[in-house]
C-alpha cells in the first residue's frame, strides 16, 4: 500500500474543541493587533525614505569604527547593523533624514557619495567594497507608499469580490453585495478618505454585508484571510522587522494563498451538505475537515518546505521576505482548519438541516 | 477519454515541450543558427549588478524662466509697435504684470496679445490700465512635455557617449526619468555625468560694485552672487565671489561642438563652437558690452570671467578654469550632448555591486535546488509512480516559464527567482489534490481508470479556483509593483498558469497513456 501520513479513516474532533482553537487564534490576533497599534511598524527605506549602504570590509571593523568615519566627515550618525555571517565584516549602514537625500546633483555630491567617500578615506580605498546602495528620496518614498497601498487595496477588494461570488452560488445576491461594496467605497473615496481607511472600510462593509446576507462561507473565508494577514504583520511588528516593498508582495501572496486550503475544505463541506440533507452540521464540518486533512497538510507542507529552504539558504537580502511567507503560509494552514471551518458554526444554521438551529458543540461520530 | 483525444493531447504536450525548449535555448547556448529566435531571459540589475536611478527634473524652474522670457518678449514687441507701457514684468508664480498709461495703449496692447501672444492669457485686471497675464494651460503643458522630452533625449545622448552596454532609459510620470545602467559600478561618475545640467550661461559682471560690497550691503535687485573655483598657489581650492547680473546674456543653446583643448600652459580647457545663430548672438552681445567682464557660468559655477576686449565673431569661445583632465572630458561630453533643460535631482538610486549580484544568483539557485529537491523526493516517496509523474510535471514548468519570460522580454530578478521557486513549490499542490482524490475514489472501489478520470475531473475546479486568487494578487502586484517586485509578480503569475497546465493537462496525459490499452488493475499512487 501507499504511504499515508494521515490515515484515511482519521477522525479528530476538531469541532468539539473549537473554542480552544478559536480562543488561541483570537488571543494571538489580539497580541498582534496590540503590537501593531502600540509598538508600531518599522518602515523600511522603501517607504520612509533614507539611505542604505551595504559595505564589506577586508579587515576587522566594528560598527563604532563606521560611525566614527561618518562623524569625522560631518555626516549624521547612522545605524549600523552586521550583515550575513559574523566573520564577513559586512555591514548595513542606514541613514534617515529627508532633506539631505534629494540633492541637486549639479550643485553638490549626493549623500551616498559623501558617505562612500568618508568610508574610503577613513578605512582606505582598497579596504572597502560597496556592495549595495539603496537611496529612496522622500518623493519616491511617498510614491512607493501610495503604490503599495493601492496594491493592497485593489487586491483585497478583488479577493473580497471573488470570495463573495465564489462560495455562494447566488450570483444575484452576490452582485447586490458587490454593488453595495463598490458604492460604499466610491462614496468614501469622494470624501477623500485615506487608503488605509478605505481598506479597513472595504473589509468591514464586506463582513457586515456577508453577515446580513447570510454568506457564511464567504464570511468564514474573509475571517481566515484577516487572521493570516494580521498575524503576519503583527509578528513583523513584534520582531521589529522592517516593512518593505517585498513585505507587501509577501502579504499579497499570503492573501492569495491563504484561501487555497479554505476553498478545499469548504468545497467538501458543501458536497456533503448537498448529499446528506440530514445530519448534524458540526459533524458534517468535522468529517469534511478530517477527509481533507491529508491534502491540507500535504499541500501546505510542500510549499512550506520550499519557503523554509528560501528562508534558510536564499541569502540575507530577501530573508525577511521568506520569513513573511513562512509565517503567513504556516498560519494560513492553521486558520483554514481551526478558524474558517468552525467559523461556519458561529453564524450559520445548517442549510436545511431539520430543526437544529445553530450549532450545539457536537462530538463527531 | 478515447484514444483519438489522447493522441491529440499528446501532440499538444509534445508541441509545448518543443517550442518552450527552442525558446529557452538562446539563453543558455550561444552559437545557434541565425534563423533561431534570439530572445533571452534578461537578468535584473539586482542579479547582474548595475545602477538604477530615478531622476526628477525641476519643471517649475523651466516654467519660471519661460514666463520671464515671455515678459521680455512682450516688452520688446510693445516697444517695436510703439505702444507705451509703464512696466511689463514677471510677477508672482507664472504671472506677468503690465501697466499702461491710458486705456487706448492698453487696448492696443490687448490687440497685440491676441494676435501674437496666443500662449498668454489675461488672468485678471487688478485696476484700471493694468493687466495680469499668465501662460495658458496648453502652453504650460507644452513647455512641460517639451522639457521632459528634451531632458530624456539629453540623458540618452550622454549615456550613449559614455558607452554603457544596454542602458534602459525611460520617462516616468510627467517629470521623472528612470535610468538603468547594467554592469556599471561607478555610481559617482554616472550620477555626475547624467545629472550635470551643463547649463552654460554668459553673464555680465557688475562694473560698479565689488562682490565684497554686496556681501556686506546685500545683493542689489537684478543681481546675484556666484562663486568660482580657483586653485591657490599652495594648491588649495579657494572660492572666489562674483557679483553678476541675474539675466544671462546668452546660453549654450546654440552650441554645436565642445572638445578638450590645451591652453597657454598646456592646461586642459574646453573649446566650444556655436551654430550660425548662436554665433550672431555672441557677436552682438560681445559688441554691445565691449569693455565689460563676461562671466562664463556653468551650472551656477563661474569658470572664468574674461574681459570683453572687442566684438567676437566666428562663434568660438574657450572655457578655461581649474579642470582636471577627466573633468574637462566629461564636461565636453555633457556640453556636446546638450544642456539639460531643467535642473535634475536624484530621487532614487539603487546600486548593486557585481559580486553581490553573483552571490544572489548562487544563493537563489541553492535555495531552489534544496527546496525543490525536497519536494521532488517527497512526492516520489509518497506517491511512488504517480509522484514521479508529478515530479516530471513540476520540472516541465522550467522550460515553459523561462520560454515565456524570454518571449515577452521579461526580466528575471532575485524576487523573481523566489517567485519561481515558490510557484513550483505550489505547483505540486494541484497534483496532491488530484492524487488524494484518486486515492479516495480507489478506496471507494473504483477501477484505477475511473478513479483517475474522477480525480482529475473533480479536482479541476478546485485547483482552478484556488490558483485564481493567487493569480489575482500577482496581477495587482504587477500593476503596482516596481522593478524587482514586478519580477516576482511575473514569475508568480506565469508560474501559476504554467503549473496548472502541467499538473492538470500534462499529468493527465501521462496517466491516460499509462492506463490506455491494457486493463490496469493497480495504480501506483
Amino acid at each position: 500500500m501507499s504511504f499515508e501520513l494521515i490515515k484515511p479513516g482519521i477522525n479528530i474532533n476538531f469541532m468539539g474543541k473549537r473554542y480552544i482553537f478559536l480562543g488561541l487564534s483570537v488571543a494571538v490576533m489580539c497580541i498582534c493587533l496590540g503590537a501593531i497599534a502600540f509598538k508600531g511598524l518599522t518602515m523600511g527605506i522603501d517607504f520612509a525614505g533614507g539611505l542604505l549602504i551595504q559595505a564589506r570590509f577586508t579587515e576587522q571593523v566594528t560598527p563604532d569604527n563606521i560611525r566614527q568615519a561618518l562623524d569625522e566627515a560631518g555626516l549624521p550618525t547612522p545605524s549600523v547593523q552586521g550583515f550575513g555571517e559574523d566573520g564577513d565584516n559586512e555591514y548595513l549602514i542606514n541613514l534617515q533624514g529627508d532633506e539631505e537625500l534629494e540633492s541637486d546633483v549639479a550643485r553638490e555630491s549626493t549623500l551616498n557619495q559623501r558617505v562612500t567617500d568618508s568610508l574610503m578615506s577613513f578605512f582606505g580605498e582598497d579596504k572597502v567594497e560597496i556592495r549595495r546602495v539603496e537611496m529612496v528620496g522622500p518623493r519616491v518614498g511617498q510614491d512607493l507608499r501610495q503604490k503599495a497601498m493601492s496594491a493592497l487595496y485593489y487586491s483585497i477588494l478583488m479577493i473580497l469580490i471573488y470570495i463573495s461570488g465564489r462560495f455562494e452560488h447566488k450570483w444575484g445576491t452576490s452582485a447586490v453585495l458587490v454593488g453595495a461594496l463598490l458604492g460604499a467605497l466610491y462614496v468614501a473615496s469622494l470624501l477623500g478618505i485615506s487608503m488605509v481607511y478605505l481598506i479597513i472600510l472595504a473589509v468591514v462593509v464586506t463582513v457586515i454585508l456577508c453577515y446580513t446576507l447570510k454568506f457564511e462561507y464567504a464570511l468564514g473565508a474573509i475571517l481566515a484571510l484577516l487572521h493570516d494577514v494580521i498575524i503576519t504583520v503583527g509578528v513583523f511588528a513584534l520582531l521589529d522587522k522592517e516593512i518593505t516593498l517585498s513585505f507587501v508582495a509577501a502579504i499579497l501572496t499570503i492573501a492569495g494563498y491563504s484561501l487555497n486550503d479554505t476553498i478545499i475544505i469548504y468545497d467538501r463541506i458543501r458536497e456533503h451538505v448537498q448529499k446528506s440533507r440530514k445530519g448534524d452540521y458540526a459533524e458534517i464540518i468535522n468529517r469534511s475537515v478530517n477527509e481533507t486533512l491529508s491534502r491540507t497538510v500535504l499541500t501546505s507542507g510542500s510549499t512550506l518546505m520550499v519557503v523554509l529552504a528560501l528562508y534558510l539558504f536564499g541569502g540575507a537580502v530577501n530573508q525577511d521576505f521568506a520569513l513573511a511567507l513562512l509565517i503567513g503560509i504556516g498560519v494560513g494552514t492553521w486558520s483554514s482548519i481551526f478558524v474558517s471551518a468552525p467559523a461556519l458554526l458561529f453564524w450559520s444554521r445548517p442549510p436545511k438541516a431539520d430543526g437544529t438551529n445553530g450549532a450545539p458543540a457536537a462530538s463527531a461520530a | 477519454m478515447d484514444n483519438k483525444s489522447l493522441k491529440w493531447r499528446i501532440g499538444v504536450v509534445a508541441l509545448v515541450l518543443l517550442f518552450s525548449t527552442a525558446l529557452v535555448l538562446p539563453t543558455f547556448v550561444d552559437n545557434l543558427p541565425s534563423w533561431w529566435p534570439k530572445k533571452k531571459v534578461s537578468l535584473g540589475l539586482d542579479l547582474k549588478g548595475g545602477i538604477h536611478l530615478v531622476m526628477g527634473a525641476d519643471l517649475n524652474v523651466v516654467l519660471q524662466n519661460t514666463a520671464a522670457r515671455q515678459a521680455e518678449e512682450l516688452r520688446r514687441a510693445l516697444a517695436e509697435k510703439s505702444i507705451t507701457a509703464i512696466s511689463v514684468a514677471k510677477g508672482e508664480g507664472l504671472e506677468i504684470a503690465a501697466e499702461f498709461p491710458d486705456e487706448s495703449a492698453m487696448k492696443e496692447a490687448e490687440a497685440l496679445l491676441k494676435d501674437n501672444f496666443g500662449n498668454l492669457t489675461i488672468l485678471r485686471r487688478p485696476a484700471a490700465n493694468r493687466l495680469v497675464l499668465t501662460m495658458t494651460e496648453a502652453e504650460i503643458r507644452t513647455v512641460k512635455e517639451m522639457t521632459a522630452r528634451q531632458a530624456l533625449e539629453t540623458i540618452r545622448n550622454r549615456v550613449d557617449m559614455f558607452g554603457v552596454a544596454e542602458p534602459d532609459i525611460r520617462p516616468q510620470g510627467e517629470d521623472r526619468i528612470v535610468i538603468q545602467l547594467p554592469g556599471m559600478d561607478d555610481p559617482k561618475r554616472a550620477v555626475a555625468l547624467i545629472g550635470k545640467t551643463a547649463l552654460l550661461e554668459f553673464k555680465l559682471v557688475d562694473r560698479d560694485r565689488t562682490p565684497e560690497w554686496a556681501q556686506v550691503n546685500g545683493v542689489p535687485a537684478g543681481m546675484e552672487l556666484q562663486y568660482g573655483r580657483e586653485i591657490a598657489r599652495d594648491g588649495s581650492e579657494v572660492r572666489v565671489p562674483y557679483l553678476l547680473r541675474k539675466q544671462s546674456l546668452m546660453t549654450g543653446e546654440g552650441l554645436v561642438d565642445a572638445r578638450v583643448s590645451r591652453g597657454q600652459f598646456n592646461e586642459p580647457q574646453v573649446a566650444i563652437t556655436f551654430d550660425s545663430r548662436g554665433a550672431r548672438q555672441f557677436e552682438r552681445v560681445t559688441g554691445e558690452y565691449t569693455g565689460y567682464r563676461m562671466a562664463i557660468v556653468l551650472d551656477n559655477m563661474v569658470y572664468s570671467a574674461p574681459n570683453i576686449n572687442e566684438r567676437i565673431g566666428g562663434g568660438r569661445a574657450v572655457i578655461s578654469g581649474a579642470f582636471s583632465e577627466d573633468e574637462a572630458r566629461d564636461l565636453a561630453v555633457a556640453l556636446r550632448a546638450g544642456a539639460l533643460p531643467a535642473p535634475v535631482s536624484v530621487l532614487e538610486e539603487r546600486t548593486v555591486g557585481p559580486t553581490l549580484g553573483a552571490d544572489s544568483i548562487q544563493m537563489g539557485l541553492r535555495a531552489g535546488v534544496i527546496g525543490l529537491g525536497l519536494v521532488l523526493v517527497f512526492m516520489a516517496v509518497y506517491y511512488r509512480w504517480s509522484g514521479v509523474v508529478a515530479d516530471a510535471a513540476l520540472l516541465f514548468n522550467f522550460p515553459i516559464i523561462l520560454a515565456v519570460l524570454a518571449t515577452f522580454g521579461a526580466t528575471l530578478t532575485l524576487p523573481g527567482i523566489f517567485g519561481l521557486i515558490l510557484t513550483l513549490g505550489m505547483a505540486v499542490d494541484a497534483n496532491v489534490l488530484v492524487f488524494e482524490r484518486i486515492r479516495e475514489e480507489i478506496r471507494s472501489g473504483k477501477t484505477p481508470k475511473a478513479a483517475v478520470g474522477a480525480g482529475f475531473g473533480r479536482a479541476f475546479w478546485t485547483v482552478f479556483d484556488s490558483n485564481l486568487t493567487t493569480l489575482i494578487t500577482a496581477l495587482v502586484l504587477y500593476q503596482f509593483g516596481s522593478g524587482p517586485i514586478r519580477g516576482f509578480a511575473v514569475t508568480l503569475s506565469v508560474g501559476i498558469l504554467s503549473s496548472m497546465f502541467t499538473a492538470l493537462f500534462f499529468s493527465r496525459v501521462v496517466f491516460d497513456t499509462a492506463l490506455s490499452g491494457r486493463r490496469a488493475e493497480r495504480l501506483s499512487i
